[in-house]
């Protein structure tokens, strides 16, 4: 019997979770404590089985302000592929002017989930946003 | 520029917590002008490119960046005026501000001042290690702004100094990025970050984490070659013989962060030495008259969704201040840390006030266990908790009608 401790992320409540496993994880076999709603188990069972994690990197701009913006898979990927999802961004560069949610690389490494950028990056020779400089 | 500006509000920090100030004032129909001193708009935020944020105030999980753009957006909408690049470097108490920008300076008074200047972080020279100076000593910020915004790479095998977020954060980021990293060492006999942070940056990648255990000793002549690492017992004194050597080229630091109140010095704001920030009451308002904090700069935060919450509340007092009638402070009741309770933040309310949000933080980890409010021997409040730790704030609400009836108020463990 081995007891793990995680946070669900499914709702704004985040419940501290304890997770008692014997054996194979089955939906019979795990018991979820802490969780204020049946989510919760379902959460605790699949980051058992398929743990997912968001990777989040910069990569390149070029003629933006500042050399570099972030991103992060639009989803969360198996825990697995991290490396090689990062491995693929490597060297990737794009051009200002950057939005929240451009994407920046189309179903990355194989994983079927997209990267997108999650800082705005203005063009060096665009004029500052007005709201900002109305002194 | 030099005749001065008034207005309604001022708010000094454009991150989460003065941003919400900023927008809630402006939603209750003030005037209001934000300061900061970088470009970019979202304080701390922009080099947090983690996710996690964002999960209470908006029920998603979003990048550091991404929810400064949202607290942003809100206040941008509510038509505030922004000075970025722009340092306040004087606030009196009678709320007279000099602001100073390339060379620039002007001055601005306002009814109202909400301080959201945020935090700096702890360095080497306040831990005194003695050793080598070599380059390749960085604090865990540092690190995360020259990894994130700047594209340097900060070094490839890697120790760090305490268990602080930022330092976790950083820890995972930098295996991320290609690098190794030999170990973190925290001296308390518990990590001083926060659990799922333990789990995700240290666990997941089967990092040691030596917990009362320090660095004793920085070795290299130009760069760093490796520390020395030692076990500390409970009173927190090395225990000899129980040195041993971790080679790497970089150190991090992630040993603490200190609000940023020199700006609350210079107004005569009362700090609390227990958060290094103000003294407030329940409207977040400082010592001074007209004065409020919020974020960072009141207390450390761990959850910036909580700051930017902590901000729309004393925006909106500050807007309540600024545009009412004048009225002299009204009575006012203490609040105190007691058994088992690090701090609390109000330390001081009105005893007219019918809701009350307290903030603590708890001195000890303890599963179980319950914090409690009393007024004398009644108690009027409490909260249990499934796992007590220092890192996670803790928050009750207090409702009672009528006001209080008390002088004082004790917050407890039972
Ligand atoms: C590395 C790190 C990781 C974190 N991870 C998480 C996480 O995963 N999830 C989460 O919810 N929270 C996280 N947090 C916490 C969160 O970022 C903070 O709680 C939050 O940003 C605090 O907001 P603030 O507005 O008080 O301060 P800040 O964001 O620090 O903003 C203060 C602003 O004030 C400006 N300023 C200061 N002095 C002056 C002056 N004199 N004149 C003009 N401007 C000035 C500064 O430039 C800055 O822009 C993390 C924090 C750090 C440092
Ligand atoms: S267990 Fe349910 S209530 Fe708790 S965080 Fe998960 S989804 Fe939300």
């Amino acid at each position: 019997m081995t007891t793990r401790r995680m946070a669900c992320i499914l709702c704004p409540s985040g419940c501290e979770l304890d997770v008692r496993t014997s054996g194979e994880p089955t939906a019979d076999s795990v018991v979820v404590e802490g969780n204020l709603c049946p989510r919760g188990e379902e959460y605790a069972l699949e980051e058992l089985l398929n743990p997912r994690r968001t990777l989040t990197t910069t990569v390149l701009v070029r003629g933006g302000v500042g050399t570099q913006t972030s991103v992060k898979t639009a989803a969360p990927v198996p825990r697995e592929s991290l490396a090689a999802v990062r491995a693929a961004l490597l060297g990737t560069t794009i051009d200002a002017p950057v939005a929240i949610g451009d994407r920046v690389a189309e179903d990355v490494a194989g994983t079927g989930v997209d990267v997108v950028a999650t800082r705005a990056i203005p063009r060096r020779s665009d004029p500052v946003d007005v709201r900002l400089r109305n002194r | 520029m030099s005749d001065r500006r008034e207005t309604d509000v001022v708010v000094i920090g454009g991150g989460p917590a003065g941003l919400s100030a900023a927008a809630a004032a402006a939603e209750a129909g003030a005037k209001v002008v934000l300061v900061d001193r970088n470009r970019q708009l979202g304080g701390i935020l922009n080099q947090c490119i983690h996710d996690g944020f964002g999960l209470q105030a908006f029920g998603e999980v979003l990048t550091g960046p991404e929810f400064a753009a949202r607290v942003a957006a809100r206040a941008l909408e509510a038509g505030i005026e922004v000075h970025t690049d722009t340092m306040v470097t004087d606030l009196t108490s009678s709320r007279e501000l000099v602001c100073t920008t390339s060379g620039e300076r002007y001055p601005l008074r306002a009814e109202a001042v909400v301080l959201a200047m945020g935090c700096r972080e702890r360095t080497r020279g306040m831990l005194r290690i003695p050793g080598t100076r070599p380059a390749g000593v960085y604090t865990a910020g540092a690190a995360q702004w020259l990894t994130n915004m700047a594209d340097v790479r900060v070094g490839r095998r890697v120790f760090i100094l305490g268990s602080g977020d930022v330092g976790l954060i950083m820890a995972r980021r930098l295996v991320w990025e290609g690098a190794e990293v030999a170990g973190v060492a925290e001296l308390l006999p518990y990590p001083s970050g926060l659990p799922r942070n333990v789990s995700q940056c240290l666990e997941e990648y089967d990092i040691p984490l030596y917990l009362a255990h320090s660095v004793t000793c920085i070795h290299g002549r130009d760069r760093v070659e490796a520390v020395t690492v030692t076990r500390f017992d409970e009173r927190r004194l090395p225990i000899a013989g129980t040195e041993f050597e971790v080679a790497c080229d970089t150190l991090l630091l992630s040993v603490g962060l200190i609000p940023e109140n020199e700006l609350s010095r210079n107004a005569d704001v009362v700090l609390d030495p227990m958060t290094g920030g103000a003294v407030v009451n329940e409207r977040y308002m400082t010592s001074v008259d007209g004065i409020f904090s919020c974020g960072n700069v009141l207390h450390i935060h761990d959850l910036a969704d909580r700051a930017a919450e902590e901000g729309d509340r004393a925006g909106r007092c500050a807007a309540r201040y600024a545009l009412g009638p004048s009225t002299s402070r009204r009575e006012e009741l203490r609040i105190d840390a007691g058994e088992g309770i690090r701090y609390v933040v109000p330390q001081r309310a009105e005893r007219s006030a019918e809701e009350l949000l307290v903030s603590l933080r708890i001195s000890e980890p303890a599963d179980r266990c319950t914090a409690v409010v009393t007024a004398g021997d009644r108690v009027i409040a409490e909260e249990s908790l499934r796992h007590g730790h220092p890192s996670t704030m803790v928050q009750m609400r207090l409702r009672s009608r009528g006001g209080i009836d008390a002088d004082r108020l004790e917050v407890r463990m039972r």
